[in-house]
């Protein structure tokens, strides 16, 4: 697949907003900057359904008798997202093909990394296998920050969070993050990519676009961050971001018909203590005796960044 | 006026669904249901229906993919049994109370564990009060018309909520026995289409599903929610009625066999009711009043409609193929005994648990039921505690 995308920025920022304002998300959060952007890059005119799986989004997008969407949107439960939608788009296929419906839909669908690196990940997975022609959004902030940030798979490794707190006898999160999006590439689908908030979203905007404009089954990972979860300045969101890209630690890539390549490749690899120095959630990684933590994890962002240009090579 | 043949439950299932021609059914194998999705898959391969039938990877995204589809304005449905249904559960009481008019042909079967595949009420009992329409049958013949009947009930403006229609497992849904189908125009005809008020794909319309709700709101949604099940009973009833037209065949709550001048009466759902019907038969000929109250409809629950057909009786056997697992016995004894107590009745009441992971019921277990019935009315218990039926002694 190979497809030209224009980014025209000051157009598509007049787009009008898909996700209406006046929601109940927190001031800053990365959920609702990944949900507008995406929602932006359908084109001006073509309908969608908007999907959602139980979490933040949900429950402060859509509280009856209000909804923030301006498109037809649907909620079913915590861990069946994918599911729902494939069942959504099924209905489309099937009542297309009788005639009863005339107009284009694009069907896509949100989901925290809770719902989709942990409970969703059947569901995801079986939408994807299937082949459906849906967008699956993972918008990633790294742990359940609906129920008050405990632990995903999603949640890097010594973070602090509430179920894996950082004690006496404890450096935070045991284990390293799963890497989802090479789960889902390996499902062969035609599209995945990982993104982030960047510069003027143009990274966001062309993956966006791509993911909802290519047929079949499309999976994008945006990272997302939460202020109240990572426990940094709200404000500082798009250093955050740019650290986490800079550093290495967040790559920007796509996979496209299973080739992968790489979006992005910092002139200069920042220190991942850049990164993590910004946020509460690793502060007791800055104590004296827990500076080999920081060596540790380095090491691990080095090792997959390796892995991921290896792969983008070949 | 119809057409004779020979199925199995299952055959009669896919025969009615060939008629119907939905446009989506998700579903995932589980014995003894698989073959309904297999007949209408292969119905699809062979260009019989148009259906589009999603493979999905569990019984959880059958029922949740249903939910979208459903949403999105289409005729749905799914099949399953046992373990299918239980992990449903969550979504089940979704479906219900977005009100959708999703089928769900339900093969009934044990719970594990231990894991077994015969027929049991365990797992649409568990779902009972998860807001869902329950349409049980005794034979081949009634599962096809129940399924026929089905989205004229659930698709009611007035009722607008999931169904389920129900056999037992293997005995009905495996077993070949002879029914009389309706012509495909005539079926075709009475099923109708589906034209859904509000759906995510409407033209010049938008529409959210699955909102969250605060409490000032949500009482009155699951209040509403109750209103379609009452009105159901109403729905249920003119529809019968309608079939009956094109059919010949009268269907109501329950059946009443030998019940009007009935001393002693069963009541039981699903398979063994023809069993039970044939010890009436021979206990009639003894001069012994006996009858049956066979439960059709157990969701909505026709109580008052039940306790009014048993109130001739001196004694009352209500036998439930589920165990309830709470030391009181099983469902349809729990319910039939409050309603039968609101209206008054003075008949001797016994709770039996029966047939258990298709546990055999025979003529003459049906017999021995019957004539302790007789002696509880004369005030000699011998059913004993907490009494099951067929239970070896060693």
């Amino acid at each position: 697949m190979e497809q030209t995308t224009t980014f025209n920025f000051r157009e598509i920022q007049e787009r009008p907003d898909r996700l209406a304002p006046g929601h109940r998300m927190c001031a800053g959060c990365g959920g609702t900057i990944a949900v507008r952007n995406v929602l932006k890059a359908i084109h001006p005119g073509d309908r969608a359904v908007v999907g959602n799986a139980t979490g933040c989004l949900e429950v402060s997008t859509f509280m009856y008798p209000y909804t923030a969407y301006e498109d037809s949107y649907i909620h079913n439960a915590f861990e069946n997202a994918g599911a729902t939608m494939s069942g959504v788009q099924t209905a489309y296929k099937a009542l297309k093909k009788k005639g009863k419906i005339q107009e284009e839909y694009k069907f896509i669908t949100f989901g925290g990394d809770g719902g989709t690196y942990d409970i969703g990940l059947q569901s995801l997975s079986g939408a994807m296998e299937r082949g459906h022609d849906m967008v699956y959004v993972c918008y990633d902030n790294g742990a359940y920050m609906n129920t008050g940030i405990q632990r995903s798979s999603a949640t890097p490794m010594y973070a602090d969070t509430t179920t894996t707190p950082a004690g006496r006898e404890s450096v935070g999160k045991p284990q390293t993050r799963k890497d989802l999006a090479a789960v889902i590439a390996a499902h062969n689908i035609p599209y995945v990519a990982q993104t982030t908030f960047i510069g003027n979203m143009k990274d966001l905007y062309v993956k966006a676009e791509r993911a909802i404009y290519t047929p079949g089954a499309a999976f994008l990972n945006i990272m997302a961050p939460c202020p109240r979860g990572w426990r940094y300045d709200a404000p500082d969101i798009i250093e955050i971001c740019k650290l986490g890209v800079e550093t290495c630690y967040w790559p920007l890539f796509e996979v496209i018909d299973g080739k992968w390549r790489l979006s992005y490749e910092p002139r200069k690899k920042l220190p991942l203590e850049d990164f993590l120095c910004k946020q509460g959630r690793f502060k007791h990684l800055f104590k004296p005796e827990n500076e080999y933590l920081i060596e540790a994890f380095q090491e691990e962002v080095d090792r997959r960044w390796e892995e991921l240009k290896k792969r983008c090579e070949e | 006026m119809g057409i004779s043949e020979r199925m199995s439950g299952n055959e009669a299932v896919a025969h009615a669904l060939k008629q119907i021609n939905p446009d989506v059914m998700p579903a995932f194998p589980i014995t003894p249901s698989t073959e309904i999705p297999q007949f209408v898959a292969s119905m699809v391969a062979n260009g019989e229906i148009d259906t589009e039938f999603i493979p999905v990877e569990s019984e959880h995204s059958s029922m949740s993919a249903a939910i979208g589809a459903s949403s999105a304005g289409a005729r749905t449905l799914t099949a399953t049994s046992s373990c299918g249904l239980a992990l449903m559960w969550e979504v089940l009481y979704v479906a219900a109370s977005n009100r959708l008019p999703i089928l769900m042909e339900v093969v009934n079967r044990a719970l594990s564990g231990p894991i077994n595949i015969n027929a049991e009420h365990s797992d649409s009992m568990g779902a009972r009060d998860s807001g869902w329409i329950q349409i049980y049958a005794e034979n081949n013949q009634e599962v096809y018309d129940n399924t026929l009947q089905a989205y004229r009930i659930s698709e009611h403006p007035d009722v607008k909520l999931p169904i389920m229609i129900c056999q037992d497992g293997f005995i009905t849904s495996h077993a070949v026995e002879n029914i009389t189908l309706v012509e495909d125009e005539a079926a075709k005809a009475f099923v109708g289409t589906y034209e859904p008020e509000h759906f995510l794909l409407k033209e010049n319309e938008r529409m959210a599903v699955g909102p969250y709700a605060v409490s000032p709101y949500c009482m009155e949604a699951k209040r509403a929610q109750a209103q379609a099940m009452i009105n159901a009973k109403r729905v249920i009833l003119e529809v019968a009625a309608e079939y009956e037209k094109i059919s010949g065949r009268k269907y109501g709550f329950f059946e009443s066999y030998h019940l009007e001048d009935a001393e002693y009466a069963v009541v039981a759902i699903g398979s063994a009711c023809g069993t039970i019907k044939d010890a009436i038969d021979l206990l009639r000929k003894q001069g012994i009043k006996a009858g049956l109250l066979k439960v059709r409809v157990f969701r909505p629950f026709p109580g008052e409609e039940m306790a009014e057909a048993l109130r001739g009786c001196k004694a009352v056997a209500i036998m439930d193929r589920c165990e309830g697992y709470n030391g009181n016995g099983g469902p349809l004894g729990a319910e039939l005994t409050a309603a039968m107590y609101r209206a008054k009745l003075t008949a001797q009441t016994v709770n039996l648990i029966y047939g258990l992971s298709g546990r055999d019921v025979k003529v003459s277990d049906a017999e021995e039921v019957f004539r302790k019935l007789k002696a509880l009315a004369d005030g000699e218990n011998l059913f004993g505690e907490y009494p099951y039926l067929g239970l070896r002694s060693r």
